[in-house]
């Protein structure tokens, strides 16, 4: 039987759009048929090599509906999200591209979103992203030319009124869905619920928290998030990940801004034999009590260096309920690719050598 | 123990307690090391708001007066008092797109990000900056000076992108015009 995602008539051809959705991503159609998503982040590699992101995409295979590529997080050097993207797409894989307003301006970013859409990249994610002095590289200039709720707007109104900020026409407008990040766990909370709504205002159509350790406080945000509505008008997948060892804990606490880990985590992991595979479990325990939650449509699994527990994860906490998220599909450009290989095949090629000893002997 | 990084104030204490202790670089360091004022302008966000309508109900009485001079003539004097007043007030940093009126007093270009939206994700437990230690978040102070006053629900707005081509100009001066223009509009509208 053809998988639910795929194209009726043939694998290889695109998806047509369904009515009411924005892109043609797989994510999309996941989220509103109402089924439990699970997105992964890929750990972007400090490389040049193309090999290195699809051995850590190949982990997440058949187990996650979208690979998120992290846009410099932290504030560290790594190889860009478009770059990942790039390479993602042409394997064939559904990413969801972070866009961080710290080191790009609106120029650059329109562009970047035109770019990533003709790659065929289906979900995009606006973020603020954190300050500079939290990375590798503090004395860099701190651009936030646009905050992500402006960045969404752009990117919707790129998306639905088919123009750039300035109001110049795009000939194809990208067909993007579009995402935010919520952090329930930051003052001023009372303002969290709301500032969810005003993302909202601006075009979120998913959001994907920061880590939640604490589920009782993010049970209090959802029911504010629930009184007012929001969990009707935007998906909202939950962050978690597992925490490698009691240490790992403490000193992202202390290091890593907005992360909000409370005490008796710590101590449950301290006083665990096996550090690691008691934060794996804890992890499984948070997911299994948040996907109760209602208004909750998915995780987002953060296992920064610990990507091959994801699928153990995802398995271990039954969230797919037997589903099997799609694993590879076709690009749309695969087919002028294809075409081109043939043509090389076929067709003469030019040797540089040969023309330069055609040259030499043929003095005119 | 000396003060190894500069802008940070007492990073052994501070590290002590557990809290993160960025690396003391921040183009956007305070001139001020203290924050008394802004944050009593926040406090007083409720009468600032009614003060400020009221000078601004002056201001567009005055319309015809700016118009006599010309309002281009105006802009340098005007925007020499407004900035500042309003950079003793609020620390303001004169983008010319004055939104304190929806951000509860507190001036957003004062937040390292310059974010008008609402606060980032990486605010401390104990409600300061993720980049300055030392200053209470922007959008905290935001968040409860929009309480106190009768139009704080502006804050749920969605605020458009700074445009960078009008720092240093006057916000005063753009608003009236404005305001006197949507004014004349009305009326010749009703005539017609």
């Amino acid at each position: 039987m053809a998988h639910i995602d795929e194209n009726p008539l043939g694998r290889h051809l695109p998806l047509d759009p369904l009515p009411g959705h924005s892109s043609r991503g797989r994510l999309e159609r996941v989220l509103r048929r109402g089924e439990f998503a699970v997105t992964a982040e890929l750990n972007p590699p400090d490389s040049a090599n193309p090999e290195d992101v699809y051995e850590r995409a190949a982990i997440f295979e058949g187990w996650v509906d979208g690979i998120n590529a992290v846009d410099a997080s932290g504030a560290n050097c790594h190889m860009s999200s478009v770059g990942i993207c790039a390479l993602l797409t042409r394997m064939g894989y559904a990413p969801i591209m972070q866009i961080a307003c710290r080191d790009k301006n609106r120029i650059a970013i329109q562009g970047d979103v035109l770019g990533a859409a003709a790659m065929g990249v289906a979900n995009m994610m606006c973020l603020t992203g954190d300050g500079v002095q939290a990375g590798d590289q503090p004395g860099a200039k701190p651009v936030f030319d646009l905050d992500c709720m402006s960045l969404l707007e752009t990117v919707r109104i790129m998306r639905d009124n088919g123009k750039f900020l300035s109001g110049r026409k795009l000939t194809t407008p990208p067909q993007v869905f579009l995402g935010a990040a919520i952090n329930p766990f930051a003052p001023p909370y009372d303002f969290r619920p709301y500032r969810l709504g005003k993302k909202i205002e601006a075009g979120a159509q998913f959001v994907q928290s920061q880590y939640c350790f604490d589920v009782p406080m993010f049970r209090d945000y959802m029911n504010k998030v629930r009184d007012l509505g929001f969990d009707e008008k935007c998906f909202i997948l939950v962050g978690v990940g597992p925490l490698a060892s009691a240490k790992t804990a403490n000193w992202i606490r202390n290091n890593v801004p907005g992360i909000h880990i409370p005490d008796a985590i710590i101590k449950r992991l301290e006083g665990a034999e096996d550090q690691k595979k008691e934060g794996k479990q804890l992890c499984i325990d948070i997911i299994n009590e948040v996907k109760e939650i209602k208004g909750v449509s998915g995780v987002h699994v953060m296992a920064y260096r610990q990507e091959e527990y994801v699928a153990e994860i995802v398995h271990e906490s039954g969230v797919l309920k037997g589903r099997t998220p799609w694993k590879r599909e076709e690009n749309p450009g695969d087919y002028r690719v294809a075409e081109r290989l043939e043509a090389l095949k076929d067709g003469k090629t030019e040797n540089q050598e040969e023309m330069a000893d055609v040259a030499a002997h043929r003095p005119h | 123990m000396a003060d190894a990084k500069p802008g940070n104030a007492a990073p052994a204490k501070k590290a002590a307690t557990g809290a993160f202790t960025p690396a003391g670089v921040s183009p956007n360091r305070r001139a001020r090391r203290s924050y008394t004022i802004r944050l009593w302008a926040v406090r007083h966000s409720r009468f600032l708001e009614w003060f400020y309508h009221r000078f601004a109900d002056l201001f567009l009485l005055l319309h015809p007066l700016w118009k006599a001079i010309g309002y281009n003539r105006v802009e340098a004097p005007i925007t020499f008092i407004e900035r500042n007043v309003k950079g003793l007030l609020f620390d303001c940093r004169m983008c010319g797109q004055c939104a304190l009126s929806s951000t509860g007093m507190s001036c957003p270009m004062n937040c390292p990000k310059q974010l008008r939206n609402g606060p980032c994700g990486g605010v401390r437990a104990n409600g300061n900056c993720e980049v300055e230690p030392d200053m209470p978040c922007v959008w905290v102070k935001a968040w409860e000076g929009s309480r106190n006053m009768v139009k704080g629900d502006a804050i749920m707005n969605v605020q458009k992108p700074v445009n960078q081509s009008l720092r240093e100009t006057s916000s005063w001066l753009r608003v009236t015009a404005q305001a006197a223009e949507a004014r004349e509009s009305a009326a010749a509208a009703k005539d017609a």
